[in-house]
C-alpha cells in the first residue's frame, strides 16, 4: 500500500487549464465515487482550489493507479488526455507525503504562508470523509498533514509579516506608534488603494477619520462611509497637527504638503510622531518631509519595498518549515512501515507453518510404523527448526520497524516468499490525537 | 576559596547561560521562546542575591568598597531592574543585550582581586549601603534606558531609510522603546538625585563638608545636570524619540565615566573603589 498524488497547480498549468479540470465543491459525490470505483484506487481525496487540482490516493499498484487517475481526470472533464497530461505531476511515497505536507503548510502556495489553503484541504478531506472515500491510510495521512501545518504556523513566523501594500502600511504604523488604537487618520483625496488602506486602519483600531477632497461633496460622502469628518481642501493644513497617520492620493501635479507645513504641525503636537503615506503618482508629499525628526514618509515604491522585504523574510521562515516537514515525513513513514511489518511476519509464519504441516502429513503417511512418541518428537523437531529459522528475520524486521527502514525488508520478504497480505483494516483509532 | 567567591563564579556561569538562552530566543524570534531566558535570569538573580548576602556576612560590611564588589553590585541591580521591565514587555533583543552587559561586568569583576579586604575605616558608616545602593540602582535604570535608546536609533534609521535588516523584525515599536527611555528617566533621575544627596550628607558627617569637588563628585554633578536637562526637555518641550535617545546614550557615557573612568584615571577622595590593593 502506498500513497500517491496526481495533479496540477499554478506552477505547472495556466489558469485556462486549471479552470477546465476544477471540481465544483457543490458536486463532489460523483467524482469521488468514480475515483473510488477505479480498480487500483483504495482511498482518495480530491482537492480543487483556484490554484490547484490534485488527487491524493492510496493503493497497492501505484503505476496502474496513477494511469487510472490521469485518465479519470481527462475523461471526467472531457479534456484530451495529451493536453492534460503535460501539465500533470505525479508523486508517490516519500515525495507524495512531502508534497501534501508542503501544500497544507502553505509552502507551495503562490504567496507563501497564505492562510486559506489549510481550510481548503480540510474541506476537501471533509467531502472525502462524508462520501467515505478515505480509509485507514488517508485518514491518518490528512490528519497528520493538518497537524504539520499547525506546527509550521505556530513554530515559524511564516505568516508573520504583511505581504500586501495596505497591510504593510498598517504594520509600519504599528512599528512607529506601538498601537494604532485611538489614533487619527486623514485621507487626502480619494482612490481605491487609499480607501482600502483606510479600511484596514479602521479595522485595526483607528477611531477618528478626517477626509478632505477638492470636491467637498466627495469628501462628505467618504466621511460618512467611515463615520468620519469632512474637511475643506483649502484649509486641510490647519488640521494637520491632529493627524497621526495621513494617506494621500490626489491627482495634483505638484506637492501639496511641504516640509514647512509638517514642521509647523509637529511643533503644535509637541513632536509626537507622524506617519505619511503617499500613494499618489505623481507624488503629493515633498520627499524632504522624511528628513524631519519623528516624521516618516512612505511612497508607493517604499511600501512595495517593505512587502518585498517581508516576502523575503517569509522565505527564510519557510526554510525552518521545511525542516519541520522533513522530520514529520519520517514520523509518518514510521507509521506507514509499521502498518505492514506485523502482517508480513504473520503471513510468513503461516506460510512456513503450512509447508511444515504438509510435509509432516506426507512423511507420517509413508512411515506408518512410527509410534506416537516418535511422531511427537518429529513434530517438535520441525517446530523448533522453523522457529530457529524464522527468529533472525523476525528480529531484523522488528528492529527495522523502529529504525523506519522496514519497507525494503517487507518488500523483499513479500517477493521472495510470494506472500499475500493487505493492510490491516483495523479500527481507525488514534486519529485525532495529534 | 571562600564561599562567596564560589557563589560568585556560580552566578557568573548562570548569567552566561541566561545570555545564551536570550540570544537564542532573539535569533529564533518565536512567540514565548524567551521564557527559558527569563527563568534563567530569575535563577541567576536569586543566586546573585545569595552571593551578596554571603559576602556581606563574611566581610561584615556592605560589599561595595572595591571595584570587584561594585561591579558585582551594579550587575545585580541591573539584573533586578531588567527583570521588572522584562516581566511586562518581553523583548528578546533587549534582554539579550542587557544580559550580555551583565555578563561583561561579571567577567570584568571576576578578573579583579576578589578576596575580602579589611574595611577602610572611612567607609565604616550606615551611609555606605544607602549612598551606594541609590547610586547603583540609578545607574542600572539608566543602563536599561541606554540599551533602549541604542535600539531606538537603529530602528529609527531603518524606518527612515526603508532598509530593514533581520533586527527590524525582532524589535518592539519605536513608541515602546521611547516609552522605556522615558520611564527609566523618571525612575532613574530621583534615584541618582538621592544618591548624590545622601553622599553629600555622608560627606558632611565624615569629612565635615558637603561638597569638596573631588573628581567623582564633579563628574556625578555633570551627569546629573545632563539627565536633568533631558528630563526637563521631555517634560516641557516635547523632546522625544531620536533626540531623547541620543541624550540617553551620551548620559550613559558620562555615567560610565563617573563610575569607571574617574576611579581608574583621576585619583581623589573616592579612590578606595579602585582596582583593589
Amino acid at each position: 500500500m502506498d500513497i500517491f498524488v496526481v495533479g496540477l497547480s499554478h506552477k505547472t498549468a495556466p489558469v485556462a487549464v486549471r479552470e477546465k479540470v476544477a471540481f465544483p465543491p457543490e458536486n463532489m459525490q460523483p467524482p469521488l465515487q468514480q475515483v473510488l470505483a477505479l480498480p487500483d484506487i483504495a482511498e482518495a481525496v480530491i482537492v480543487s482550489t483556484c490554484n490547484r487540482v490534485e488527487l491524493y490516493a492510496a493503493g497497492q499498484n501505484v503505476e496502474a493507479g496513477v494511469q487510472q487517475l490521469k485518465h479519470f481526470m481527462a475523461d471526467y472533464h472531457q479534456v484530451p488526455f495529451e493536453t492534460l497530461d503535460k501539465h500533470l505531476y505525479v508523486m508517490q511515497g516519500e515525495e507524495a507525503i512531502r508534497h501534501v505536507f508542503r501544500v497544507t503548510a502553505s509552502l507551495d502556495s503562490m504567496v507563501i504562508g497564505e492562510p486559506q489553503i489549510l481550510g481548503q484541504i480540510k474541506t476537501a478531506y471533509g467531502y472525502a470523509a462524508e462520501h467515505k472515500s478515505v480509509g485507514l491510510i488517508l485518514n491518518r495521512f490528512l490528519h497528520k498533514a493538518f497537524s504539520v501545518a499547525k506546527r509550521v504556523r505556530t513554530e515559524t513566523n511564516i505568516a508573520g509579516n504583511a505581504v500586501s501594500v495596505s497591510f504593510a502600511a498598517v504594520e509600519l504604523a504599528r512599528k512607529i506608534f506601538g498601537s494604532i488604537e485611538g489614533k487619527t487618520v486623514m485621507l487626502v483625496g480619494a482612490g481605491e488603494m487609499c480607501e482600502l488602506a483606510a479600511k484596514h486602519f479602521i479595522n485595526n483600531g483607528v477611531d477618528r477619520v478626517l477626509v478632505t477632497n477638492r470636491t467637498f461633496a466627495r469628501a462628505e460622502k467618504l466621511a460618512e462611509e467611515f463615520s468620519g469628518q469632512a474637511v475643506l481642501f483649502d484649509n486641510f493644513h490647519e488640521h494637520l497637527h491632529q493627524v497621526d497617520i495621513l494617506l494621500s492620493s490626489t491627482g495634483a501635479t505638484n506637492f501639496i504638503i511641504d516640509p514647512d507645513q509638517v514642521s509647523g504641525a509637529l511643533r503644535l503636537r509637541k513632536q509626537r510622531p507622524m506617519f505619511f503615506i503617499d500613494i499618489a503618482v505623481p507624488r503629493d508629499i515633498d520627499p524632504r518631509v522624511n528628513d524631519i525628526n519623528n516624521v516618516y514618509l512612505y511612497d508607493v515604491d517604499d511600501l512595495q519595498g517593505v512587502v518585498n522585504a517581508n516576502l523575503k523574510e517569509r522565505h527564510k521562515e519557510a526554510e525552518q518549515a521545511e525542516e519541520i516537514i522533513e522530520y514529520e515525513i519520517g514520523q509518518f513513514q514510521l507509521w506507514m512501515a509499521g502498518l505492514e511489518v506485523v502482517p508480513t511476519i504473520v503471513a510468513l509464519r503461516q506460510q512456513i507453518d503450512g509447508l511444515r504441516q504438509n510435509e509432516l502429513d506426507k512423511t507420517f503417511a509413508n512411515l506408518k510404523h512410527l509410534s506416537d512418541k516418535d511422531r511427537k518428537a518429529i513434530t517438535a523437531m520441525s517446530s523448533a527448526l522453523i522457529n530457529k529459522i524464522l527468529h533472525p528475520p523476525t528480529r531484523v524486521l522488528k528492529q527495522a520497524q523502529q529504525d523506519a527502514n522496514a519497507q525494503q525488508y517487507v518488500d523483499a520478504l513479500q517477493t521472495l516468499f510470494d506472500l499475500e497480505i493487505s493492510a490491516p483494516q483495523g479500527k481507525l483509532k488514534n486519529l485525532d490525537n495529534d | 576559596m571562600s564561599l562567596n567567591i564560589v557563589l560568585f563564579k556560580l552566578t557568573l556561569g548562570l548569567y552566561a547561560v541566561t545570555t545564551g538562552l536570550y540570544l537564542f530566543s532573539a535569533v529564533a524570534n518565536r512567540e514565548g521562546s524567551d521564557r527559558w531566558g527569563r527563568m534563567a535570569l530569575l535563577v541567576a538573580f536569586a543566586m546573585h542575591t545569595v552571593t551578596l548576602v554571603a559576602r556581606y556576612v563574611e566581610a561584615g560590611y556592605t560589599p561595595v568598597t572595591n571595584l570587584h564588589e561594585s561591579l558585582s553590585f551594579f550587575a545585580w541591580a541591573l539584573a533586578g531592574t531588567f527583570l521588572v521591565i522584562d516581566w511586562r514587555l518581553r523583548m528578546s533583543v533587549l534582554a539579550a543585550t542587557t544580559s550580555t552587559l551583565i555578563l561583561v561586568m561579571m567577567l570584568f569583576g571576576s578578573l579583579l582581586p576578589m578576596h575580602v579586604q579589611e574595611l577602610n575605616p572611612a567607609l565604616d558608616s550606615l551611609w555606605l549601603p544607602v549612598h551606594i545602593s541609590l547610586a547603583f540602582l540609578g545607574n542600572a535604570v539608566f543602563t536599561v534606558a541606554f540599551v533602549a535608546a541604542v535600539f531606538y536609533l537603529l530602528q529609527e534609521r531603518m524606518l527612515k531609510s526603508k532598509k530593514f535588516s533581520a533586527l527590524y523584525y525582532r524589535l518592539p515599536s519605536l513608541e515602546t522603546l521611547d516609552m522605556i527611555n522615558y520611564r527609566c528617566l523618571t525612575f532613574g533621575f530621583p534615584l541618582m538625585t538621592m544618591g548624590i544627596i545622601s553622599g553629600a550628607v555622608w560627606a558632611e558627617s565624615a569629612w565635615g563638608t558637603y561638597w569638596s569637588w573631588d573628581p567623582k563628585e564633579a563628574w556625578a554633578l555633570i551627569t546629573w545636570f545632563f539627565y536633568a536637562a533631558l528630563l526637563h526637555g521631555r517634560m516641557t518641550t516635547g523632546w522625544r524619540g531620536r533626540r531623547a535617545a541620543i541624550f540617553a546614550i551620551i548620559g550613559f557615557a558620562l555615567l560610565l565615566f563617573t563610575f569607571l573612568g574617574v576611579n581608574l584615571l583621576l585619583p581623589g577622595l573616592h579612590s578606595y573603589t579602585s582596582m583593589g590593593s
